[in-house]
């Protein structure tokens, strides 16, 4: 059969979608939306008590790079500390899933900017400046 | 595979490819070529042909000039027509639904000082002919409006259209691309001046292509080159593919009348069957005025390229006019932009959804159309479960 658009990869978590859904008392979510496809991504996160990644869902209304972006983002995030999280960028997610066409890269980005605003969302409920997120961000970039 | 985006090109009939296939092996003359048997047998098909494609439409032979594509048949009637009387008025009408190869083309005209008016359409997609009567001005020098729109199905009021434009003396064009082969056309009753069709699109080849243009209209060619087509479209024809759209064209003749009733059976059942499916599912175009064995409908929560993937891995061809499907080879995702056939007959962009066309053609059964009433609702629950929008405010 001719081969789609989309990596092997990418056709696997579109059709097995891993950590799909919602956590019922998540300490972080994020919530995203590309106004240039009306797209819209969901983050659920779990933070323990020591800074870990215990549990992260996902939902997604968006094409398949987009669910794929997702499904893979909660793969790579499990078990990470915070620390990692910030780094994991969305040419991370688009390597893990063997590459995305050019006009779909933005759909990763998607992803990436979900994880952020899951973790300002985790800083807030804690009671701390979300903005503390953008500062580390911002801090990984100009190391690397 | 059952192939239900028959709006994107047909599956050719064996009769046609087997009338082709000696243009490849035997009478492989250039046409143009008189003098010797192997070029004479190539014309001769051709003129053959010529007559088939006229005898379907209603117009006679000599009215035809075989191209392409259907892109390139509306590219030579709307700017041959143009610069041929480029001083004769600078206002165009086109309807706001129309296909990119007349859109994008009218467009790019006023940056050469020409005005368009596009036309509004109603929610079932169809131009009020009074509109029309009333956007007509002294120096509105051309109308194209396309017969059947290919994503929503909805057959337009040609024959009034026209009427109209023969009465003001304006020339009027036809997109009839997605029509031929479904509808029935001739060319006196719709009043048209010129008419587009492509082979593809009814059971025929790709790469051919008519412009039927009435006696007394004129063109300027958009090549040069030869005297092909009578310079109207220079460049050795493409025989084979001719010989294939004749073939085409007498077949659906012959045929429509038992064909058509058969896809308005299964587009019956079809639409009622979608109908009680989800109360988040909207139907787009006309119920009543549209091509036999076109539905075409949007799901709230849900997007339109997900849909289609689901759909294809369960076996199933269709179409949508989602932005996310809509250039997946594009460099860029400033490319990637919603149908805007469906923003004109009201589908609202700014909420979540996807929508989705399913084309059917004479080699569609029954079975089928049960096989993607059962499939649909287990993927469009799939996919709103995975939607962050469904349930969000139950
Ligand atoms: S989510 Fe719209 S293109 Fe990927």
């Amino acid at each position: 059969m001719a081969k789609g658009p989309y990596s092997e990869k990418v056709m696997d978590h579109f059709m097995n979608p891993r950590n799909m859904g919602e956590i019922d008392d998540a300490n972080g979510v994020g919530e995203v939306g590309n106004p240039a496809c009306g797209d819209v991504m969901k983050i659920f996160l779990k933070i323990s008590d020591n800074n870990i990644v215990e549990d992260v869902k996902f939902k997604t209304f968006g094409c398949g790079a987009a669910i794929a972006s997702s499904s893979m983002a909660t793969e790579l995030m499990i078990g990470k500390n915070i620390d990692e999280l910030l780094q994991l960028t969305n040419d991370a997610i688009v390597d893990a899933l063997g590459g995305l066409p050019p006009a779909k890269i933005h759909c990763s980005v998607m992803a990436e900017e979900a994880i952020e605003e899951a973790l300002k969302d985790y800083f807030k409920s804690k009671g701390e400046d979300p903005a503390i997120v953008d500062e580390m961000k911002a801090k990984i970039k100009k190391d690397n | 595979m059952i192939y239900l985006d028959n709006v994107a090109g047909t599956k050719p009939d064996q009769r046609v490819i087997d009338k082709m296939m000696p243009y490849f092996t035997e009478h492989y003359g250039n046409p143009s070529a008189h003098f010797y048997p192997i070029g004479r047998e190539a014309f001769e098909a051709m003129e053959a042909a010529r007559a088939e494609v006229a005898d379907f439409i209603g117009a006679k032979p000599d009215n035809i000039v075989f191209t392409a594509s259907g892109t390139e048949s509306n590219n030579i009637a709307l700017k041959g027509f143009l610069n041929h009387s480029a001083n004769k008025g600078k206002h165009i009408i086109i309807s706001e639904i129309e296909h990119f190869s007349v859109d994008t083309l009218v467009t790019k005209l006023i940056s050469e000082g020409y005005e368009v008016t596009k036309l509004k359409v109603d929610n079932g997609g169809l131009v009020n002919p009074s509109d029309l009567e009333n956007a007509i001005r002294k120096d509105t020098v051309l109308v194209s409006i396309q017969y059947v729109n290919p994503e929503i199905g909805t057959i337009q009021y040609t024959e009034k259209l026209g009427g109209i434009c023969k009465s003001k003396g304006v020339t009027f064009h036809v997109d009839a691309i997605a029509a031929a082969g479904y509808v029935e056309i001739d060319v006196e009753k719709l009043n048209c001046d010129m008419l587009s069709i492509a082979a593809q699109n009814f059971y025929g080849p790709k790469g051919a292509a008519a412009l039927y243009i009435r006696e007394g209209v004129k063109l300027m060619g958009l090549m040069d080159g030869g005297f092909q087509e009578k310079g109207y479209r220079s460049g050795t024809e493409n025989v084979p593919a001719i010989v294939g759209m004749g073939e085409a064209c007498a077949i659906a003749k012959a045929e429509m009348a038992e064909y058509v009733p058969r896809l308005e059976k299964l587009q019956k059942k079809l639409w009622e069957g979608l109908g009680g499916m989800f109360d988040f599912l909207n139907f787009t175009g006309h119920e009543t005025r549209r091509r036999p064995g076109h539905v075409s409908f949007w799901i709230e929560y849900i997007e339109g390229e997900s849909l289609l993937m689901w759909l294809s891995l369960k076996g199933f061809a269709c179409a949508s006019g989602s932005a996310c499907s809509s250039n997946i080879l594009a460099e860029d995702e400033d490319d990637l932009v919603a149908s805007s056939v469906l923003t004109a007959v009201g589908v609202p962009t700014d909420i979540c959804a996807g929508s989705l066309g399913v084309s059917m053609s004479r080699y569609n059964t029954e079975e089928d159309i049960d096989k993607l009433l059962e499939v649909l609702p287990e993927t469009v629950q799939k996919l709103c479960e995975m939607s962050p929008m469904y349930n969000r405010d139950k």
